[in-house]
């Protein structure tokens, strides 16, 4: 859940990142991180393992600018995304406020897309939030790849809700802000809404 | 699904007030309060060198981790953790199941001392969440985003 601070007049939201293992997920964070001016962002923080695949999590804090005299600021994390590190990837829904699905356009990746994309409403489910709720978007990255699936039947198979999706080349940042900007969007209209 | 976390001036003032008795009574180097989902709600002491919010992030990470520990043996959660460095240390504390209280010391404090003035404060930050969360559950207590438009939205991302 967001976190209204009228102390500082601030506002904090968390989004998280979410998809099958060398997705790109952390490759998003780093373009983000690489592309933001220095007073907009907080350090990039990377648990990783010594192959620098993602162990834990990762964590950039962003500031957007000012809405009505709050300040708002966004944490993005990512999740492990190989299989077994299912019992990380829960704790790091905790409190989420919107979700980015980054697929793997590849069709040898069809598969662990839709695995993720089921596990990911599983645990969200575990949390008391529902997928088809909460602001969502999708985001099919390698888009540059020559085996990449087409963008119909990744919308057929991914995105049956029919939420925003972005095409992207992640490590070109194709894509990259037009994904960010997305998610919170619907996050401050959700808050809007005054849930 | 946990509720909203909402912070107002008042309590802010009060939460800041025991924060920095308890690094004075502590002779603690820097004390902050997180929210379980890695927000920083209140630091005090010498933070100026200091990366608050991935300090704030990672401590609730260590908690969530730590907390799925707990439940893999039986436990609910491990209300108190403890590092220990070369220098310094920390202790790390959870406040009525909702907030993380963080006390960094070195040598010239103890473990001991640390955990006898954690428990004082905690009990007074327990009160105070208790109120704010009550404050919060108030219907009309509303977001102050309730009124803006999608224009105040659009222009976020205008640049």
């Amino acid at each position: 859940m967001s976190f209204i601070n009228y102390s500082s007049r601030e506002i904090n939201c968390k989004i998280v990142y979410y998809g099958p293992g060398l997705c790109g997920k952390t490759t998003n964070l780093q373009y983000i991180y690489a592309n933001t001016n220095q007073a907009a962002k907080g350090k990039m923080i990377s648990l990783a393992t010594e192959t620098e695949r993602t162990l834990f999590f990762d964590f950039l804090p962003l500031s957007l600018g000012e809405i009505r005299g709050f300040k708002t600021r966004f944490h993005l994390y990512t999740v492990p995304g190989q299989v077994f590190y299912d019992a990380s990837r829960k704790l790091i829904l905790k409190g989420v406020d919107g979700v980015v699905f980054v697929a793997d356009s590849q069709i040898e990746r069809t598969e662990a897309n839709v695995e993720s994309v089921e596990n990911l409403r599983t645990n969200l489910g575990e949390q008391g939030y529902d997928l088809d709720k909460i602001p969502y978007v999708i985001q099919y990255n390698k888009r540059d790849l020559p085996n990449a699936a087409s963008l119909e039947e990744l919308q057929n198979l991914l995105n049956p809700r029919g939420v925003p999706h972005f095409e992207a080349v992640a490590p070109k940042g194709e894509g990259v802000y037009e994904t960010l900007k997305a998610i919170a969007k619907l996050i401050l209209t959700e808050l809007k809404k005054g849930t | 699904m946990q509720p909203q976390m909402v912070m107002y001036d008042e309590e802010f003032q009060q939460i800041s007030a025991v924060c920095e008795r308890l690094a004075r009574e502590a002779n603690a180097k820097i004390v902050f309060l997180v929210d379980k989902n890695g927000q920083l709600i209140a630091s005090v002491g010498a933070t100026e060198n200091l990366d608050t919010t991935s300090l704030a992030s990672l401590t609730a990470g260590n908690i969530a981790a730590t907390g799925g520990l707990a439940k893999l043996i039986g436990e609910k959660e491990f209300s108190i953790l403890f590092h220990e460095g070369e220098k310094d240390n920390l202790h790390i504390s959870i406040i009525g199941g909702r907030v993380i209280l963080v006390v960094i010391f070195d040598t010239r404090s103890s473990l001991g001392l640390v955990r006898l003035r954690v428990k004082k404060a905690s009990d007074e930050l327990n009160k105070i969440f208790d109120g704010l969360m009550k404050k919060v559950q108030v219907p009309g207590a509303g977001s102050p985003f309730a009124e803006i438009t999608d224009d105040d939205i659009d222009n976020l991302f205008s640049e």
